[in-house]
């Protein structure tokens, strides 16, 4: 009888935590909801191990649900397939989902309850896994790592300035898995100065990492579909 | 009496038809290129760059820019300039001696170096005027097609992106490098030609060393990469590219790296290369003289 009581007792403290992490996740949600565009501008760092590229001035759109695009209109920058992941919009785009309470932990000194968000449409989603590093008393995702079926995985960073109360970041760090860079010594025929030998070294870093840092928000005052072509 | 040389050496080169099959031949080359990249400049960008289309949106439109396009094109033609350097140069001293007027040439009261230096510089003038050329149609021309925007380098081991806005300068101190690295070749075409009585003799074996020289380098042997390729002219010819390669701080607590506007990443290693090149025309000009000064002129 105690067996079968501490059985009854064990699933009813898992449902109750469940729906503690879903509503959790719901109130945010609510909140990132609050946005249904934006444009932002900002500085974008490319730290991949083989780029060296300048700071770039970048624009980023977003569109609800999950229409995102970050254009260097004045030069040349290499953007990451998976950018679309570069803000929430595309996890709290996803209506079907089970919440699951992963602990705590803590993310820039601030400790953080870690919530594995899983779709249960799995066929009409691209992520099939996304963990949030939730500040709960701000209802702010301070991390995310999300695994996609067609961009693999990606990991999120953010910081928080004015723009809090709408969930969106002063700053975001989104990290991603890079492939091998080289190019045949015939066709660059590069010059010598010695400095490759010393590159060559460091060549082997498979993550390649985005930053940017947002100077200026503009909400909720509506943007074209063109630009997202 | 130098200039006079001088003068009368830029004559001659003036009159050849060969001189102008250089220009003309520049010239279709460079529009090829420029007709085909205009056509499939993304393909060949795609190409470069496949093996990281799957993790980044390659900007193709931008990187096909003028300043792009030109760097393509001197890195396909100054590999091959030289045989155009040697068709003029390798013919100055052989083309005279097979022609018969070099008996007459040093019947004059000048000093035998002296023919030597002004045919030279009259080579190294005509090097001048094919890069003001080349720098017409591979840069401004193509600028003019193209657009401008920031330049895109693809190294062997990394990929480099320099900002619009830092690039023209680079382009000038690589096109009076490039005068340089080719003034080596006329000095060495001009040293071939004094030992010949005709020209094709010398124009050939120029070529040849050129070629010989060019694979030794892009051979990733150790035995040779080691030994003799940091001292072949081919290898420090190749440094009009290294005003391409700007300095790069690394990002804090990173792996990656931001290039740093307005600098050169090892000036070291272009000093020692301009060294090298020097070296190589005083050595061949020192030879050109000395056995110009003891060859018994009989044609």
């Amino acid at each position: 009888m105690l067996k079968y009581c501490t059985v009854v007792l064990f699933f009813l403290v898992q449902n109750a935590v469940a729906q503690d992490v879903e509503s959790l996740v719901k109130k945010i949600k609510a909140k990132y909801e609050k946005v249904n565009d934006y444009e932002a501008s900002g500085k974008m760092k490319t730290n991949v191990v083989f780029i060296k590229a300048p700071i770039a001035k970048v624009k980023v759109y977003y569109k609800k649900p999950n229409k995102l695009k970050i254009k260097n209109e004045s030069g040349v920058s290499f953007i990451p397939k998976g950018s679309v992941n570069v803000n929430m919009g595309n996890v709290f785009a996803v209506k079907d989902f089970q919440a699951l309470d992963a602990g705590t932990d803590k993310v820039n000194g601030v400790t953080v309850k870690v919530i594995r968000v899983l779709p249960n449409d799995t066929d009409n989603s691209d992520i099939v896994l996304s963990t949030l590093y939730v500040d709960e008393k701000n209802l702010l995702v301070l991390k995310s790592k999300t695994s996609t079926k067609d961009n693999g995985t990606y990991e999120l960073l953010m910081q928080y300035g004015d723009q809090a109360a709408y969930g969106l970041p002063s700053k975001v760090e989104f990290s991603f898995n890079v492939k091998d860079y080289k190019l045949p010594k015939g066709v660059t025929f590069d010059y010598d100065n010695g400095a490759s030998k010393d590159n060559a070294k460091k060549l082997k870093s498979k993550k390649g990492k985005v930053e940017i840092t947002y100077s200026s928000y503009i909400v909720n005052k509506g943007i074209k579909d063109e630009i997202f072509r | 009496m130098f200039f006079t040389l001088l003068k009368i050496e830029l004559y001659k080169i003036g009159k050849r038809p060969r001189t102008y099959i250089s220009f003309g031949a520049l010239a279709i080359l460079i529009f090829l290129i420029q007709i085909a990249l205009k056509a499939n400049g993304n393909e060949f960008i795609d190409i470069i760059l496949s093996s990281q289309s799957e993790t980044f949106d390659i900007p193709k439109e931008q990187i096909l820019n003028g300043y792009f396009v030109c760097f393509i094109i001197l890195n396909m033609l100054l590999v091959h300039i030289p045989l155009l350097v040697a068709l003029i140069a390798a013919d100055q001293v052989s083309g005279e001696a097979n022609m018969g007027t070099l008996r007459f040439l040093v019947s004059k009261p000048v000093n035998r170096a002296q023919i030597i230096l002004a045919k030279y510089l009259a080579s190294v003038l005509y090097i001048i005027v094919m890069l003001i050329w080349i720098a017409l149609l591979g840069l401004f021309l193509s600028n003019f097609i193209f657009g401008t925007n920031d330049l895109f380098i693809g190294r062997q081991l990394d990929a480099l992106v320099i900002e619009k806005t830092d690039i023209l300068w680079r382009y000038v101190l690589a096109f009076l490098f490039a005068t340089l690295g080719l003034s080596v070749i006329g000095a060495l075409a001009i040293m071939l030609s004094v030992f010949s009585e005709n020209s094709i003799g010398p124009i050939v074996a120029t070529t040849a060393i050129v070629i010989v020289c060019t694979i030794i380098q892009q051979l990733s042997v150790p035995l040779f990469e080691n030994t003799i390729t940091p001292w072949l002219f081919t290898t420090h010819m190749l440094g009009w590219k290294g005003f391409f390669y700007p300095q790069s701080f690394e990002l804090v607590g990173d792996e990656g790296s931001t290039v740093i506007a307005g600098t050169i990443e090892r000036t070291s290693a272009l000093y020692k290369s301009v060294a090298i090149l020097v070296g190589y025309i005083v050595l061949f000009l020192s030879i050109a003289i000395w056995k110009f000064k003891r060859k018994d002129i009989l044609s």
